[in-house]
């Protein structure tokens, strides 16, 4: 079952480009068209480097932002406004994680305290209910009763980050979008909080829209995976094929970029940073740091087209057999 | 950049335009000038009379359009007191004012800043924390209370100094040193707290990881950042040497604006009050200007934030 | 190997006055000249702090006791103008975070400058030609333009890139780059590490990669120590080390972490958390978290033994090559 579906979202920011204060306007385009699809109980990977939108993408679906244009349907219903009573009223069904355990917990408050917050905000159950359901997501999540007392200071990175996750957890959420939720973590409690993320899914049946820089953390959390460059999703197909077959130049580049264990791979270097957002090469964005583009990749955007193995990729020359040699 | 200091000027006139118009609306709520000039036993006649001559009758929006028509043609009005151009009596004390308030200004500055960062660099050593107490005392203790101190101490005790008036240079010692301590005391809390910040930054790290001597880092790399936010501050100083020294003039009795403003509250000579704080305003504005200007100048960051990287 | 180029021995570095809060507690390391070195390890451990340490880079409130030689010559202890004299032109260093490791009021040129002045004398036209010829070595396109940009107006990367040029301006023997890719994405990294590797082929300049990442430590360098609360656990050749890890918590690091090939499987957690300053444990300070911790594990601290070829591990147990602790199964995660 599909449970959240976004369709061409947009969003726009109006910059300042020239100097001053009537200096020229630009437009930055953060997420420029983006469609996707969470079904219930999977998760959805989203990575791509900083600026790329992903994490705009993730507040757009939730609606924590407006979006500029597109819509979401949330369970086979259109997403309410932003902010209205009818938002509100779906909001416990879906909850975000942030990156930042620290900076999303208020200090001068015991976790078990804020971990209950989410029951009084949406007025729901009595207080010796809600501190019941409080040690039973604690104990879900690997935290002790006896922390309950504690401030967010007193505790780990990685029990704040179950702190966080407890908090998402207590209205039942069918969705968690998970904004780089262990990118702060040291390799060893990284590790704790994935299989933590795995086992909840197992049990609760939570769908997760996971963004993350990290592509070894995507595959290992991801059933679907979506790439995105500049705004747009350039490819997107299942996790485990995508990363051993990856189709698109800069899927393939951000693949080989990762420095690894084993013999070392050959590596699709690319050359120059993204492009300023702000001002997005025509064509395929990706053109002026692709290695195979042609005349076509700089007058053309392409758009996500589905290839015989059933990826989704937007890139003009993704059929041509010799660039898969080629890497 | 000719853009950007147009809509500062536009700003500045607003600013300017505003705090005339409030002067205007509170001092006339704040009671009538003609009772009080003419004591309140005065005929009536001789109070209507007072009254037409300086416009006192007319319906308050005239009289706020008329003054504010007579400001742009440089025109503040007359003094009710002795009938003199109130900007004319203004401008003839300021040179009295600015002449405690700039030496001040330089003991802020020069005693003020080198004591912060020495308190940065040395810090939570005997001279830090003996730096930062004196500093307290100095900004926590109310000017006329260390004027008085002074007074007692170097006037009245050891008779080194006048205790007031303005007949000689000695007489602009004990004001300027009243003035000068507590602003040295809030500059140099401010530069240790700026120079600390600083210090703590990576690029310090990475200047000695580099091979700068600690004496280089210190006045190359850590100095100019540093003197960032104290901009601020001397702006806001700066902002004040108009307007700054209305206690201590009153203390010392030192002919200046301050003292000048006080006496025209006292009198409700609406003219002169007017004309002072338009100056004030005026100074403030300018000063503002200034720190934005110096900003661009030290902060690259600053200068190129609009230009879009 | 020969004689060493930098050798670390018995390094303590205090913050407080608790020895069970210390940062570094006798860590001892070699470097060979035109070697290099990784250093792994996780926040907390003292990978950098042993190298701040070694050029005097860290707040005078740290206490540092042991020796740390430079061709013999004593660092520890020694007099500023010495260690200003070894600091860029004999050790370089970069930072993590490039964009605020540079001064934001200096042109990049003038920062460039400051170091060719400082280590070869160069200034005026000389010291510009040699500029250019820098930022074209760390791979710069349009140098002269760049010459006159602010740091913030040049991006994660570009910055970097400009840290090795002054890094390279003192033409040193070590290059000690601490998490020098960490702030950066994905495909930059990818730049930045290829360039670092193209460097020491041309210049045969010795490095050590200070890293949390595994996979960036065993694709740059040839010898790995890691680290663990302040004292290193384990030392070898990099394919050995990863290969068959002697160390139970070098082997629980390795069963942490996701891969991007093969199938995937749960992950093996370490359960628990590095010790907070001031709580370490008498004895091995992993034995609270490690599957094999034995009694004497909590009360002696193991001595380093050699386990094989330029392969040392400090751990009271003999751990046979092959055996991993990390795929045991778990008590508590």
């Amino acid at each position: 079952m599909t449970l959240l579906e976004a369709t061409d979202l947009r969003r726009h920011y109006k910059v300042r480009a020239g100097r001053g204060p009537f200096g020229a306007k630009a437009t930055l385009r953060a997420v420029d068209g983006v469609s996707l699809k969470i079904e219930a109980g999977r998760t959805l990977g989203l990575v791509g480097e900083s600026g790329c939108g992903k994490s705009t993408t993730g507040k757009l679906v939730l609606g924590l932002i407006a979006a500029t244009a597109g819509t979401v349907r949330y369970a086979g219903n259109d997403m309410p406004p932003t902010g209205s009573a009818a938002w509100r009223a779906l909001r416990p069904r879906m909850q975000m994680v942030y990156q930042d355990p620290l900076g999303a917990l208020d200090r001068r408050l015991p976790v078990g305290v804020q971990i209950m917050e989410p029951l009084a905000i949406h007025g729901q159950a009595s207080p010796a209910e809600r501190r019941e359901r409080a040690a039973e997501v604690m104990t879900a999540v690997g935290l002790q009763r006896h922390q309950f007392d504690r401030y967010p200071h007193e505790l780990s990175g990685g029990q704040r980050q179950r702190v966080v996750l407890a908090r998402a957890l207590m209205t039942e959420p069918d969705l968690l979008v998970c904004d780089e939720p262990i990118s702060a973590l040291d390799v060893s409690i990284q590790a704790q909080v994935v299989n933590l993320l795995l086992d909840l899914q197992d049990r609760l049946g939570i769908a997760y829209l996971f963004i993350s820089h990290d592509l070894r953390v995507v595959r290992q959390v991801s059933h679907e995976v979506a790439v995105m460059y500049l705004g747009r999703i350039v490819e997107q197909g299942e996790a485990e094929s995508l990363f051993a077959q990856p189709t698109h130049p800069y899927t393939r580049a951000l693949v080989s970029a990762i420095p690894v264990l084993g013999p070392r791979r050959e590596r699709l270097l690319l050359q120059g940073d993204p492009p300023n957002p702000v001002d997005v090469p025509s064509g395929c964005a990706f053109h002026t740091r692709c290695p195979f583009a042609v005349a076509t990749c700089r007058a053309e955007a392409p758009v996500l087209q589905p290839t015989a193995d059933g990826r989704q990729v937007a890139c003009h020359r993704a059929d041509e057999p010799a660039l898969q040699v080629a890497a | 950049m000719l853009l950007f200091a147009a809509s500062r000027l536009l700003r500045a006139a607003l600013t300017i335009l505003f705090v005339m118009t409030f002067a205007f609306v509170v001092l006339r709520l704040s009671g009538d000038p003609a009772l009080l000039i003419m004591s309140v036993d005065a005929p009536p006649e001789a109070i209507k009379a007072f009254r037409q001559a300086w416009g006192l009758d007319q319906p308050i929006w005239d009289q706020y359009l008329s003054y504010i028509a007579h400001a742009f043609t440089g025109d503040f009005g007359k003094s009710m007191r002795d009938g003199r151009p109130a900007m004319d009596l203004v401008m003839e004390r300021v040179p009295a004012t600015l002449a405690i308030t700039l030496p001040a200004l330089a003991l802020k500055i020069g005693l003020g800043i080198p004591a912060g960062i020495y308190a940065a660099l040395h810090r939570n050593s005997f001279a830090d924390r003996l730096t930062m107490a004196v500093s307290v005392a100095g900004f926590t203790m109310p000017s006329f209370v260390l004027a008085l101190l002074l007074v007692l101490v170097f006037a009245v005790n050891l008779g080194w100094l006048p205790a007031s008036g303005a007949d000689s240079p000695s007489h602009a010692i004990l004001p300027i040193i009243t003035l000068g301590a507590a602003g040295a005391a809030i500059m140099a809390r401010f530069t240790r707290s700026a120079m600390l910040e600083v210090l703590g930054q990576p690029y310090i790290r990475a200047a000695s990881a580099k091979g700068v001597e600690w004496r280089r880092v210190i006045s190359h790399h850590a100095l100019p950042n540093a003197a960032i936010p104290t901009v601020t501050i001397i702006g806001f100083m700066i902002g004040s040497l108009v307007a700054g020294a209305v206690v201590v003039e009153s203390v010392f009795a030192w002919p200046g604006v301050g003292r000048l403003l006080v006496s025209a509250v006292a009198n409700r000579d609406l003219a002169v009050v007017q004309a002072i704080l338009m100056v004030i305003a005026a100074w403030m504005v300018m000063a503002n200007f200034t720190v934005d200007i110096a900003y661009g100048w030290l902060d690259p960051r600053v200068r190129g934030a609009a230009a879009g990287h | 190997m020969g004689v060493p180029l930098v050798e670390i021995a018995g390094l303590t570095v205090d913050f407080g006055n608790d020895w069970r809060s210390r940062a570094v507690d006798g860590v001892d390391l070699a470097i060979a000249p035109g070697e290099a070195l990784g250093v792994v390890g996780e926040s907390g451990s003292g990978k950098s702090v042993t190298w701040l340490a070694a050029l005097g880079l860290l707040p005078a409130r740290a206490r540092v006791g042991g020796s740390v030689r430079l061709e013999g010559q004593q660092l520890v202890g020694a007099p500023a103008r010495l260690l200003e004299s070894v600091r860029g032109k004999r050790i370089a260093m970069i930072f993590q975070d490039p964009s605020s490791c540079l001064n934001p009021v200096h042109r990049i040129g003038r920062q460039l400058g400051e170091a060719l002045k400082l280590h070869r004398g160069l200034s005026g036209a000389a010291g510009e030609a040699e500029t250019l010829r820098l930022l074209d070595q760390v791979g710069i396109a349009d140098a002269k333009r760049r010459l006159s940009d602010y740091p913030h107006q040049l991006s994660g990367g570009l910055n970097q890139r400009v840290m090795i040029a002054m890094a390279l301006a003192g033409q040193p023997d070590l290059l000690v780059a601490d998490e020098p890719t960490t702030a950066l994405d994905a495909t930059i990294q990818a730049q930045i590490l290829a360039l670092l590797a193209g460097i020491r082929r041309d210049t045969g300049m010795a490095l050590v990669l200070i890293s949390h990442d595994l996979g960036v430590v065993a694709e740059n360098v040839s010898r790995v120590a890691v680290m663990y609360a302040g004292r290193l656990v384990e030392e070898g050749l990099g394919q050995d080390l990863f290969d068959a890890p002697r160390h139970p918590y070098t082997q629980g690091l390795l069963a942490a972490l996701p891969t991007l090939t093969g199938p995937r499987r749960r992950l093996a957690a370490i359960p628990g958390t590095v010790p907070e300053p001031g709580k370490a444990p008498a004895g091995c300070s992993f034995a609270p978290r490690c599957p094999l911790a034995e009694p004497r594990c909590m009360s002696e601290p193991p001595a380093s033994r050699r386990v094989g070829l330029l392969h040392r591990a400090a751990c009271h147990l003999q751990i046979e090559p092959g055996f991993s602790a990390g795929a045991l199964p778990r008590a508590a995660e």
